[in-house]
């Protein structure tokens, strides 16, 4: 039993505590202050809801465990959504066939790593700050998407596409298997190879890793193409459940998603961090959004209070850490 | 000659390049070489001059902001609320207000990041989603149309009339953002407090160790910021002759782009108020060319990104590979 006890907290990670509480707390204050809120559909709606922000979350997790940050994330996505649309559209639009998804979704895995590898590559052999570098490519990324779709949307897409963003497989929604499929990638990714023990220890330093024998640059440009394959996903999954594509869809979740991470645990400046944790984070970040909804709160109230929620975590570690050194100090 | 060469490499990059697509617009099309057009093209920057050198203290004390854009917009909001209150108002009231506010605005992020000892970018994300959240949550997205004449009358400095009959123009905001690109420069070069804000971007530890409080430096950096925001929002809704509170949304990365493109070091200790205003104006010079060609607006964004990435890319690359003539000068050393 304690065995049991001991691997799932090594599982987990003490990180988790954090977010159970959250969870706990969220559920009881929705439960009592709206009685839809424990309900089958408000669960459904977040299965259905989490994965979009979820696979971009993960995306934003490997640049910050290395001391950076992917602003380009949801541009990304779009332009990824995009090369799928005209792969679709280039083989007979309503009518294309299984095959021309697959080659559809296979470019746009391409063009979200060749993104994220420029970014990797220019951070990587120049040293420039990975916001600016992200930035740019967020800019330049979101003017390419506006330029050849000129700012309108694509839609008209061939019915097989629904299941991926509707259907349910045994009661669990298509889309949230996929995202539970990415978690469990990023964390054999991050916790069983190499390359998840590099990002690591590039977080928590960059020199010492070099000179301890590891191609940083390697490893960095790898973390920020697997970020915008990432990426890829999760456009193919907005695709999918809006039925179109749109450069700004989930512009929104940009913030959200480091929100996420800081919530679930991750350290600003890199180095430690865990997928399991942010995980729950996003569960309750969710169902937080859920509830807001639920009691009527306008879209931009719900934003501001991200914002408050965000603060409050900071402020909560600080106040943890404070009172450890403090602790300590007595002792 | 080579002493400038290496201490003003940025700028003298820049500049070299601006001159360069100036010359080539010039002759690509008839009107950009023209009074009217660069005296437009100053009246336009105007506002985004104000908001760049307030972020370039920042950058310089090592910090970074993206919610001063979105302060603006609350300064903007709610100085034509308190002028409407108080019924009318004048320019020194208006710019106390404004100024006021945005200060006070810089000064929460400044308290948040010191205080709880949180890396500027997390604040600073987190206030801009609640200043925005909260100023279109209470406005309810409503733009106001109605400012006292004083705020939205233009106000002509110096005006020319050209050959064609048109006017060139420079307007109030040329001269207030001389004022703030002035006293930014006589903050950061000529003060001790400026060369305290060098040394804590540089070194915040060092310069802690040496005596120089940080909370302060905190404060002065994002008060300065704040202050720059307010001001930029009060000349913002001058220049546009409304307030929309959506209206600066997303301004704030154009800014830190063109900042950093100017020669500022995300990680502070680096930039000047002269690469900054370069900065800002080579994206600016870049949009009206393009728009003056004829090239499709949804281009511009695309293009201006892949100039920012090229720049970013070559001015953190080893500058002495691309001009052979400082690596003799560092060899000498």
């Amino acid at each position: 039993m304690t065995t049991l006890v001991r691997r799932t907290r090594h599982l987990l990670g003490s990180e988790i505590a954090g977010s159970v509480v959250a969870f706990v707390a969220v559920v009881v204050v929705f439960g009592l202050a709206s009685p839809q809120f424990l309900s089958r559909a408000t669960f459904g709606s977040v299965a259905f809801q989490l994965p979009e922000l979820g696979l971009l979350t993960l995306a934003m997790l490997l640049p910050i465990l290395t001391g950076g940050l992917n602003l380009a994330i949801t541009f990304t996505a779009n332009i990824a959504g995009l090369t799928v649309a005209w792969t679709l559209q280039a083989n007979g639009g309503l009518d294309a066939g299984p095959g021309s998804f697959l080659l559809g979704v296979a470019l746009a895995l391409a063009a979200g790593a060749a993104s994220g590898l420029v970014m990797g590559l220019v951070i990587a052999y120049t040293k420039a700050h990975p916001i600016l570098v992200s930035l740019s490519m967020m800019i330049f990324l979101r003017g390419l998407g506006e330029f050849l779709t000129r700012g309108g949307d694509v839609s008209g897409f061939p019915a097989f596409l629904r299941p991926f963003g509707h259907g349910s497989l045994m009661g669990i929604p298509v889309p949230l298997l996929i995202f539970i499929l990415c978690v469990a990638l990023w964390h054999v990714l991050l916790s069983r190879t190499r390359l998840g023990f590099n990002t690591y220890m590039i977080g928590s330093n960059i020199e010492a890793t070099r000179y301890s024998g590891v191609n940083t640059r390697r490893v960095i440009v790898l973390v920020y193409t697997l970020s915008g394959a990432m990426c890829a996903v999760a456009g193919i999954i907005m695709l999918a459940r809006f039925n179109s594509v749109r450069v700004g869809h989930g512009e929104s979740y940009l913030l959200i998603t480091v929100l996420a991470c800081f919530l679930g645990g991750v350290n600003p400046f890199g180095g430690f961090g865990r997928v399991i944790p942010v995980f729950a984070a996003l569960v309750v970040l969710q169902l937080f959004s859920s509830g807001l909804n639920l009691l009527g709160a306008n879209q931009h109230l719900a934003t501001a209070v991200w914002g408050v929620l965000l603060v409050g975590v900071m402020i909560l570690r600080w106040l943890a850490g404070h009172f450890r050194t403090v602790l300590r100090r007595k002792e | 000659m080579r002493r400038l060469l290496r201490t003003h490499t940025t700028e003298i990059c820049l500049l070299v390049v601006i001159v360069l697509i100036g010359a080539f617009l010039s002759f690509a099309t008839p009107r950009f070489f023209t009074l009217g057009n660069a005296f437009d093209l100053l009246n336009i920057s105007s506002v985004n001059i104000i908001f760049a050198v307030g972020l370039l203290v920042v950058l310089i004390a090592g910090g970074i902001d993206i919610s001063f854009a979105v302060a603006a917009s609350v300064v903007q909001y709610v100085t034509a609320l308190i002028l409407a209150k108080v019924g009318g108002g004048g320019w020194a009231s208006g710019l106390l207000i404004a100024g006021g506010i945005g200060t006070l605005l810089g000064a929460f992020n400044a308290f948040l990041i010191h205080r709880f000892k949180i890396i500027s970018i997390v604040v600073t994300i987190a206030t801009f989603n609640i200043y925005f959240g909260l100023l279109m949550f209470f406005t309810r997205g409503v733009s106001i149309y109605t400012l006292p004449d004083w705020w939205t009358e233009r106000i002509i400095l110096y005006e020319r009339e050209m050959a064609d009959g048109s006017w060139a123009e420079i307007r109030l905001p040329v001269l207030v953002m001389a004022i703030c690109v002035a006293a930014t420069w006589f903050l950061i070069r000529h003060t001790t407090t400026g060369r305290q804000l060098y040394a804590f971007g540089d070194n915040p530890e060092g310069a802690r160790r040496f005596g120089i409080s940080i909370g302060v430096m905190q404060f002065i950096a994002f008060g300065w910021l704040g202050l720059m925001a307010g001001i930029g929002g009060l000349i913002q809704a001058h220049y546009a002759q409304e307030v929309v509170p959506n209206a600066l949304y997303g301004r704030e990365l154009d800014v830190l782009a063109a900042v950093v493109l100017g020669g500022a070091r995300l990680g502070g200790g680096k930039g000047s108020v002269l690469g900054c205003v370069l900065g800002v104006l080579l994206i600016s010079i870049t949009q009206n060319g393009l728009n003056l060609m004829g090239v499709s607006p949804f281009a511009f964004k695309m293009i201006i990104g892949a100039i920012i990435l090229v720049a970013i890319t070559l001015s953190n690359s080893r500058i002495e590979r691309l001009l052979p003539i400082l690596k003799t000068e560092r060899r000498h050393r």
